[in-house]
């Protein structure tokens, strides 16, 4: 759900190794013309070595974020203002999760198990989308982070479902199907505040909005110019579509999103321009991106925290189920 | 600030609240763990079991609120009764509104409820009123998994490792206290009972004795000795968690008066 | 900051003699569904469980979000063998095999442990 440009998080290795077998070679050969012809790589094809530590990293990183997700919207289910939205949020939060799972079946066709990627994420090493280290402020954020975040993680997604790795592939599908009412239930809660609520609630919706609109943009990642990844990834067909693209499809069609809200957005620079046929935005603040990737954001440190807590908490749970199971065992096999 | 509302004190529509509030309080705790739980596939279990529980809540409380005019009082929706209602007139048994507390805590109380409930949503099937006893229909479906789940998971705990015996234990000396309540009786049932609204809940107790002791008896625990302590949370007064957990709850429709969401 | 390289996630710890930390993971199941009656059964993907009643429940619970008359079959990971035509002049003969590179299906020597 949340895929913030991959090739940001962490550097990549260097250069494949240079000495390769003929058998590697001729193996290599094919696997660049399937890519070229737009063919599906399933779990056991062969595959090159960086291209499959690429797609570990990004799918884990996903599944990641889908998890971490769930803590910055799990925090106002308890105070949902209504039993509609307390249950509309329970759903979303749920559906969070199950997307989650799909991802991390997917790493793990890769050779990788579940348990790894968590170590990876609990030690800090793998990364997850920084939109979440923002701290959730007012119910307000919750239809913003549907109507923004939701909408910049959509239109991520829905490329990656013509990605070049099948098992990905199929995930991004069962995700972007479910996808489509989070977006939704954000704006139409927006759209019921700034509509018919209050104006203590317009300007909850307002203030919330000047939280989440830069941040929201920072999802589609760095310029292309300083994403040195991005050409490999998109050879490989694990990315189809650029991140300023991106980007600029996200603005066009959320400025206007934003006058039929009746809020505005936090950029004096946003204007249409006749002749590109786009909006024209303001400079982004890089600083702040690298520094909340880089770990110094509001919640980066709680986020993980609370990840690491659960698991932690949780570890004698899993043990007792293992160990129920076992005993199951020896009897199954003498019956 | 809006005041808080009051609510009928017709027996059917306190008969009612009991079954709807303990379904929304319960949903409230078991939410919590969203986020926090041992491992994902458990995240999506709880919220699903949440999710049951708030559409149970939400058909119980509107037909609650209806009930209420059709006795010539006021009609309230259900965040009306859900958001604007003050601790001493929330009916829910006590034994819902205690913390989470831990894994084993949390599936040995799911196990009591569920147990409960599903015996009761059976009875309901059968009610005179028929709008909830089409509540009913869809909720005792509901409530068979959830029974499931926890039985599943209590002989899990329970027989699994030396750590999660001791802690099923220890859960189920603080909330057994708490499930005696869920029989006791009184002139709310009683009216139930006479108009064909719901049986005495105290009519299910042998057979929810029988369930609840048999998946102890398979997480190798017994049936702790009768106490005399009874929680009162049906009657309104409560522990004092509810508080915490309901100004928790209502905050926003109490600083929102007037609100649209 | 850069994050490890993959090998040293999965080699876990390498000090001689530790039990690797990873042994204690709940198995691996690949789901089936079949949501209506007259289809197949279809691959869904994958969960971790500890046994096979909770694979069942969780697998309902995650993907048919409980839908009544779906059926769902579970099986664990490794105990599917799989022949995967995979490309169609190979190198070497298409082995009956495992469904996935997954380190924990295969049974390496001792001596191998950390690979």
């Amino acid at each position: 759900m949340y895929t913030q440009a991959m090739d940001t998080m962490g550097k990549e290795e260097g250069a494949p190794k240079a000495v390769r077998s003929a058998d590697e070679l001729a193996h290599q050969e094919r696997f660049d013309a399937r890519i070229d012809a737009g063919d599906f790589i399933e779990a056991k094809d062969w595959m090159p070595e960086h291209y499959r530590k690429t797609l570990v990293r990004q799918i884990s990183q996903h599944a990641h974020s889908e998890i971490v997700g769930m803590l910055p919207e799990g925090n106002w289910i308890s105070r949902a203002p209504t039993l509609k939205r307390k249950a509309i949020l329970l759903a979303k939060v749920q559906d969070e999760a199950g997307h989650g799972l799909y991802l991390y079946a997917a790493a793990e066709t890769l050779g990788i198990s579940r348990d790894q990627l968590f170590d990876a994420l609990h030690s800090g090493k793998a990364k997850y989308s920084s939109i979440f280290n923002y701290p959730t402020l007012t119910w307000a954020d919750m239809g913003v982070i549907g109507w923004l975040v939701d909408g910049a993680a959509i239109m991520n997604q829905v490329p990656l479902c013509r990605c070049s790795y099948a098992p990905y592939a199929r995930a991004m599908v069962r995700i972007c199907r479910e996808e489509s009412f989070h977006q939704r239930q954000g704006f139409e809660s927006l759209l019921t505040m700034m509509s018919h609520g209050t104006d203590a609630q317009k300007a909850m919706v307002q203030d919330a909005v000047d939280r989440w609109w830069w941040p929201s943009i920072m999802m589609f990642g760095p310029p292309d110019t300083e994403s040195p990844n991005s050409e490999q990834s998109m050879k490989w067909g694990i990315k189809r579509i650029s991140n300023d693209d991106l980007r600029q499809k996200f603005i066009d069609a959320t400025a206007e999103q934003a006058k039929i809200l009746g809020v505005t957005l936090p950029d004096p620079a946003l204007r249409w321009n006749e002749e590109r046929d786009h909006y024209d935005f303001g400079a982004i603040d890089w600083n702040e991106f690298w520094q909340v990737v880089g770990g110094e954001g509001p919640c980066n440190r709680e986020r993980l925290a609370a990840r690491v807590k659960a698991w932690d908490d949780g570890a004698w749970v899993r043990e007792a189920a293992l160990a129920h199971a076992a005993k199951q065992q020896p009897l199954k096999e003498a019956a | 600030m809006p005041s808080s509302i009051t609510v009928s004190s017709d027996p059917s529509v306190q008969y009612l609240l009991r079954i709807g509030d303990t379904c929304l309080i319960l949903a409230q705790r078991l939410a919590e763990w969203c986020g926090h739980a041992p491992i994902v596939e458990e995240d999506i279990a709880l919220t699903n079991m949440a999710l049951d529980l708030v559409g149970q809540a939400r058909a119980v409380l509107t037909r609650a609120g209806e009930l209420e005019a059709e006795h010539g009082g006021a009609r309230h929706g259900e965040d009306e009764l859900a958001f604007l209602r003050d601790e001493r007139d929330f009916h829910n048994c006590t034994l819902v509104e205690l913390p989470r507390g831990d894994f084993a805590a949390t599936m040995l109380r799911n196990l009591a409820v569920a147990i409960f409930l599903e015996l009761l949503w059976q009875r309901l099937q059968g009610s005179s009123d028929a709008e909830l006893a089409a509540i009913a229909g869809k909720a005792v479906k509901e409530a068979r998994y959830h029974r499931e789940h926890a039985a599943d998971w209590v002989v899990r705990l329970g027989d699994g490792t030396a750590e999660s015996a001791a802690r099923l234990k220890a859960a189920l000396d603080l909330l057994w206290p708490y499930m005696a309540e869920l029989f006791e009786g009184d002139g709310v049932d009683d009216q139930a009972v006479a108009t064909g609204l719901g049986p005495r809940w105290s009519e299910l107790q042998d057979d929810w004795r029988e369930g609840f002791a048999s998946v102890l008896t398979a997480a190798r625990l017994a049936l702790p000795a009768e106490r005399a302590f009874r929680s009162t949370g049906k009657l309104g007064r409560h522990s004092e968690h509810l508080g915490f957990l309901l100004a928790e709850m209502q905050h926003l429709q109490r600083s929102f008066p007037g609100g649209v969401w | 900051m850069s994050p490890a390289p993959i090998q040293e996630v999965i080699a876990g710890t390498k000090a001689e003699g530790t039990p690797s930390p990873h042994k204690a993971e709940w198995p691996l199941w690949e789901v089936f569904v079949r949501s209506k009656a007259g289809l197949d059964h279809k691959h869904c993907g994958s969960l971790h469980a500890a046994d096979p009643q909770m694979a069942i429940q969780l697998a309902r619970d995650v993907y048919t979000r409980r839908q009544e008359g779906t059926s769902v079959w579970v099986i664990r990971s490794d105990q599917i063998t799989a022949s995967d035509p995979g490309e169609k002049a190979s190198y070497f003969d298409p082995m009956e095999d495992k469904v996935y590179r997954h380190p924990t299906f295969y049974e390496l020597p001792k001596a191998l442990d950390h690979m």
